[in-house]
Parts: C-alpha cells; structure tokens; sequence
C-alpha cells in the first residue's frame, strides 16, 4: 500500500504577522513546515514501522518554492520521494483537493494523511474535499491510528468527546496534535534525503481553478494596560484586582 | 432560498444555530431563509424550527438516527440543489467543518469557511474570516449560483421567533450507506454556561497543579461570581477538563467582558481563543509569562494563595 502525506511550509507560531496592502506579507518571517502536517509524516512512517505492508511514503506540497523547505523535512524525516506542484497561484481548497485527488490517483494511493487545520490560513477543509473527490470515507481530528488488513481503526475527536472508529481503506485521515511525537530529523537521514527523488510538476494539466478571492487583510490589535498587582501579600492584591475590576473596569457585580 | 442545516443537540436547537438565522436574515439576498432539519424522531426540533425560519424541510428516518460526514453532506446537497439554494450555511463546528467541504465538492460550489461576518449581493457572497491565530481578519469573496458557508459560533446575535411559525416540509432523502463504523464513544458534558455565551470566563491552566485544584479554584471562583470555566490545551490533554471547555486554536474562540487565566502560559495558540475579550486578568507565578503581554490587570503570585483570597474578598 502506498500513503500520501500533504504538507507546507507556514509562518512559525510565534512569527509576527504583517499586512502590506490588503494581503498577508511573508517577508522575513521564519517559516516551518506546518505542525498538524508533521505529524501525519510522522504516523506515516509509524504506521510502516509498527508492521503495516507500506511500499512507498509520499509527500506532497502545492504552492509556491517556499514549500520545498516543507518536503525536504518531511524526506529528511523518512518519507520516501517527494511531490511538488509548484504555483504561486493561490488555491482554495476545492480547488486544490482537485490536484490531490488526481496524484493520489496517478500514484496509487491507499491512504492520504492532510493536517486537520492549517497553522496559517485555519482552514480543516482540505482532507474532506480530497476525500469526497474521490467518494473515499474521511476521519478528522485523529488523535490514535492502526491498518488492519484492508481497514483502519483508531479514535477522533468529535463534537462532543472523542470516538473509537473502523472504516474501510482508502480513505483520508486528517492528523493533529496527540496523535504521535514527530521526530527530529538526524543530520545522516538529512544528508540522505538530498539524494531522494524530489519531483518538480505544474499545475497545469490539473483544471484547478481558484474560486475564493481575498480582498483585504487586517491586522486588530487592542491595547492592554498592563497594570501588574505583586501577590506577596495575597490578601492585598486580590482586594486591589476586585476593586479594578468592580469600579475601573466595571465587569464584576 | 438561503438554506440552513441545523444543528440540534438534546431535542433543540443549537445557539450555533439561532445565530446562522439571524446571519442569513441580515445578509440580504434572495429567497425564503430555510432550515433543514436531519435526524430521526425530530419532530419537536421541526416545531422549533418553524418559529424562526420562513420554511422548514425534515428529513426524518433510521439512517439520519447518528451523524456521518458522508450521509450529512448528500442530504445537504440533495436539498441545496433541488431547492436551487443560493447560500447553504453549515455550523462552524467540528462536524460542520468536516461535511461542508463534501457538499462544496457535490455541487462544484465555492466554499468560504469559518465566516464571521457574511453579506450577499447578487450571486457575490462576503464574508470576513480569522487567520493567522486570530491575528488577522480577513475578507474572503466567492461569486457563483451557490456558495457554501460555514459560521464560526459566537459571531452572531442570535435570531428572536417570528411572529408566524414556518411552513413544514417532509423531504425524501437518497443517502448512501455510512461506511465509518463508531466502535466506542466518550461524551464529555459540561454543566455550566456554555463559553461562547459566558460574559465573564476563568480559565485554568496547568499552573493550577491538579484537577482537585481545577475544581477548588478555578470553578470556586467561577460558581463565586457567576463566570464560565474555560481550560487550556495542556489541562485538556492531561484528561483533567473535557475538550467542551478548551480555549484557543483548537478549541473555542470567546470574547466574554472579562478573561480571567489562572496559572495559563499564554501560548500564542491559547491567546487566538481569547485574545479578542475586553479585558483580560492573568495571575501567574511567573512574572515573565507571555499572558501579562496581553493582560489588563495581572497578579504575580501562587494562583495557591491569591485564588482562596480572591473567592474570599469576592464574598464581601
Ligand atoms: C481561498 C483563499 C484563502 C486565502 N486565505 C488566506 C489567508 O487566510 N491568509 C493569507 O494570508 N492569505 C490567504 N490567501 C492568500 C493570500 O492572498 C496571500 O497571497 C498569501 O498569504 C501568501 O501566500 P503564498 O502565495 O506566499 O503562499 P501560500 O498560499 O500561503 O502557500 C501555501 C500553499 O500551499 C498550498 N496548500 C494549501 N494547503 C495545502 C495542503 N494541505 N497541502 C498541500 N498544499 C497546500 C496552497 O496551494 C498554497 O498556495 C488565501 C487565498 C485563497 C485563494
Ligand atoms: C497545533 C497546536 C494547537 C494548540 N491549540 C491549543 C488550544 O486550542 N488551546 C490551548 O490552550 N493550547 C493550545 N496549544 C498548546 C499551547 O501551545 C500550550 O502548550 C498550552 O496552551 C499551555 O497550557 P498552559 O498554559 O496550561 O500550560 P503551561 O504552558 O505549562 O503554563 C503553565 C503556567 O502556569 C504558571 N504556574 C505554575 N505554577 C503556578 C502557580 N502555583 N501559581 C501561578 N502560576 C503558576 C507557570 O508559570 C506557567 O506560566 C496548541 C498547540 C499546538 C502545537
């Protein structure tokens, strides 16, 4: 059975965010390959190394050069070979789960493993759309996985608490963060993802067109007063805060 | 028509749900607002219904008894296409997020996630979204014969009864078979004022040491001075609090008037939850914590000793 496992590269959580003009501006921000996609590389490679029949690990990106910073962690990690359509067209996820569905057909695939929410832009819709392209089932939200034969079985997160589950293969499987610790890349499994095959592809032949447009960005900040009570002696402070927030604030009764 | 899927939990409808109404109410538009009621003996979240939205269509049998993306999402786009919708609104929820991108892909249809603001003209829809942790709100745009919407909970005020109740519908579905077997389940319940509705939140982090402590001071000083309990990822994930309480990235997004983080870090993934409320308190013993950026008011000390003295002083 071959996986394929979708990542990007995204500003690091802690990165500051600037807008120029109406759009989000990336330059200077440290980027990282986003971490609810890491840990599907992650599942990946434990799924082969717990015993699962696994022939080939694939990991795919869509959008621009940057995202090559993305699969060269993911080769360095262990995956196999690396897929990249490069653009710098903006894609929304319907329009990219038209890509993905179409190279998870041309290679194969058994199982496609999509972080359940993207660092930057939040969206959770990638891994359903793929799924529904190609009338697969879908979990999101896993935090436990296992191959059985011909079937998966695990536990997700649902609305109201969380659900032990089997459903047939293939299928799409959206990861987050529980699901496994992902591994640091050694500096010899770095050297020997340089010789992986890390193949270049265009959008073109995909008919994936964008139908969400963005038209404006804004950054909100609210000023906060910082006014820090010291705790040393207990009694003080906490009638000093029930004090700001009953009659300066006025939000207590 | 604007159609709505509802979202019903205990016989009645979602607050998640009254908010869409009032969403799909105030967007302008063409054509009646209508909610699609999906489950099996709904007859009395159909009644419900009807007293908010112009018309109602059940789709009420055996194989809608337990929610499945699959079944969920072709119910959705039967409805959605044979009653030509121009908008269908799906909640912002776990579940919502994961049909809705099915039903953009059935109907070839432009897909606009998590809105918190939504606005049509013509066949152009608006909608406004966070991004980048809450950090940056953007404006996102579709133009197409339907577009998919789903609402991020708590954007919207929720909508009153009509004066006259809705006509009702029942609607014959084609579903497919539900091929995701549920082997075990674990409901996590909460008691208290649901977040997103909270106007005051305490929250406990890992700061707090234990769940004993959790319920000593976090829900002490909540049940004191009427506050919802709110918790972080970290206490989440040691099993002390269920997920219904989590605040941040991965959990809810709240702005009550008053935040108040007891022994939380104020990790940027905590901060995207709240760090829209008007005021927010932090106590922590560490005068370096990230939370104190973005507080109003903050106590440096031993949520061990400051709490036990805030639920005192808050007696008098
Ligand atoms: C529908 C839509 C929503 C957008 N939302 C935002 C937003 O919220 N914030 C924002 O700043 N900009 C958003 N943009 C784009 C925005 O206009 C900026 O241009 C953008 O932030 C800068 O992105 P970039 O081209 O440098 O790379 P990005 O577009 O950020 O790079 C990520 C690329 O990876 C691809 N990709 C996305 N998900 C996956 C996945 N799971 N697996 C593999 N590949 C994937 C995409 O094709 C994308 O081009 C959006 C664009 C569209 C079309
Ligand atoms: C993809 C992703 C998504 C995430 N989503 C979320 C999310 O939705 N919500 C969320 O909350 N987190 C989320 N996180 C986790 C987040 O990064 C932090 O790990 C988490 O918020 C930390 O929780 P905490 O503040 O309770 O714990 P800690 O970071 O451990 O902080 C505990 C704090 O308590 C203080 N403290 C300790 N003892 C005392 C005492 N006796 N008195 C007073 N103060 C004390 C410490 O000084 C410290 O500041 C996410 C992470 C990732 C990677």
């Amino acid at each position: 059975m071959n996986i394929l496992t979708l990542v990007r590269q995204v500003p690091d959580a802690e990165a500051r965010v600037k807008v120029s003009g109406s759009a989000v501006d990336l330059e200077g921000a440290t980027l990282v390959i986003d971490g609810m996609d890491e840990y599907g590389v992650e599942e990946a490679l434990r799924l082969r190394e717990g015993g699962a029949n696994i022939e080939t690990i694939t990991a795919l990106a869509i959008g621009p050069k940057r995202n090559e910073d993305a699969l060269r962690t993911a080769l360095a990690m262990g995956v196999d070979r690396a897929i990249h359509v490069e653009t710098d067209e903006k894609l929304d996820a319907v329009a990219l789960s038209r890509v993905v569905a179409q190279i998870a057909q041309a290679e194969n695939i058994t199982l496609i493993l999509v972080g359940g929410q993207e660092a930057d832009w939040d969206s959770q819709a990638l891994g359903a759309a793929t799924a529904e392209r190609l009338g697969w089932p879908q979990l999101t939200w896993t935090n436990e996985l296992k191959i059985e034969g011909e079937s998966l079985s695990g536990r997700h997160d649902v609305d109201d608490g969380n659900e032990s589950f089997s459903a047939p293969l293939p299928a799409v499987v959206t990861t987050q963060q529980g699901l496994n610790e992902p591994r640091y890349p050694t500096l010899p499994n770095i050297m020997k993802a340089k010789r992986k095959e890390l193949r270049k592809d265009t959008l073109d032949t995909y008919g994936a067109a964008n139908t969400v447009r963005v038209v404006n960005a804004e950054i909100q900040t609210r000023a906060r007063m910082n006014r820090v009570i010291d705790g040393k002696d207990p009694q003080a402070a906490a009638e000093q805060l029930l004090d700001l927030l009953r009659n300066e604030a006025k939000v207590l009764a | 028509m604007k159609l709505i899927v509802a979202e019903h939990t205990g016989g009645k409808l979602t607050k998640a749900t009254l908010e869409m109404v009032a969403a799909a109410q105030n967007a302008g538009g063409e054509g009646p607002v209508t909610l699609l009621v999906l489950g099996q003996g709904v007859a009395g979240v159909a009644n419900e219904a009807a007293q908010y939205a112009e018309q109602v269509l059940v789709g009420d049998s055996a194989a809608l008894a337990a929610y499945n993306p699959e079944v969920w999402a072709a119910a959705a786009a039967q409805i959605a296409q044979e009653g030509e919708a121009s908008l269908v609104m799906i909640g912002g929820s776990r579940s919502g997020r994961e049909y809705a991108p099915r039903v953009a892909v059935k109907l070839d249809a432009p897909y606009l996630e998590d809105a918190t603001s939504l606005s049509v003209n013509g066949t152009t829809v608006q909608a406004q979204r966070y991004t980048y942790l809450a950090r940056v709100t953007e404006t996102v745009e579709a133009s197409a014969p339907t577009v998919i919407v789903t609402v991020k909970p708590g954007s919207f005020a929720p909508a009153a009864p009509a004066a006259a109740a809705g006509e009702q519908y029942d609607v014959e579905l084609e579903l497919p078979a539900a091929r995701t077997q549920v082997t075990g389940r674990s409901v996590e319940k909460t008691s208290r004022v649901a977040l997103t509705e909270a106007d005051v939140i305490v929250t406990g982090g890992r700061g707090v040491g234990s769940p004993d402590n959790f319920a000593t001071y976090v829900e002490g000083l909540a049940d004191r001075i009427g506050a919802g309990v709110g918790a972080t990822r970290a206490v989440v994930d040691a099993g002390w609090r269920p997920y219904a309480e989590q605040v941040g990235q991965t959990g809810k997004t709240v702005q009550p008037k008053a935040y108040i983080a007891l022994g939380v870090s104020g990790a940027v993934q905590h901060l995207s939850g709240m760090g829209k409320s008007k005021f927010i308190v932090a106590i922590n013993k560490d005068a370096e914590a990230p939370i104190f950026k973005v507080a109003d008011y903050g106590i440096v000390g031993d949520v061990n000793q400051i709490v036990p003295a805030l639920i005192e002083a808050a007696k008098k």
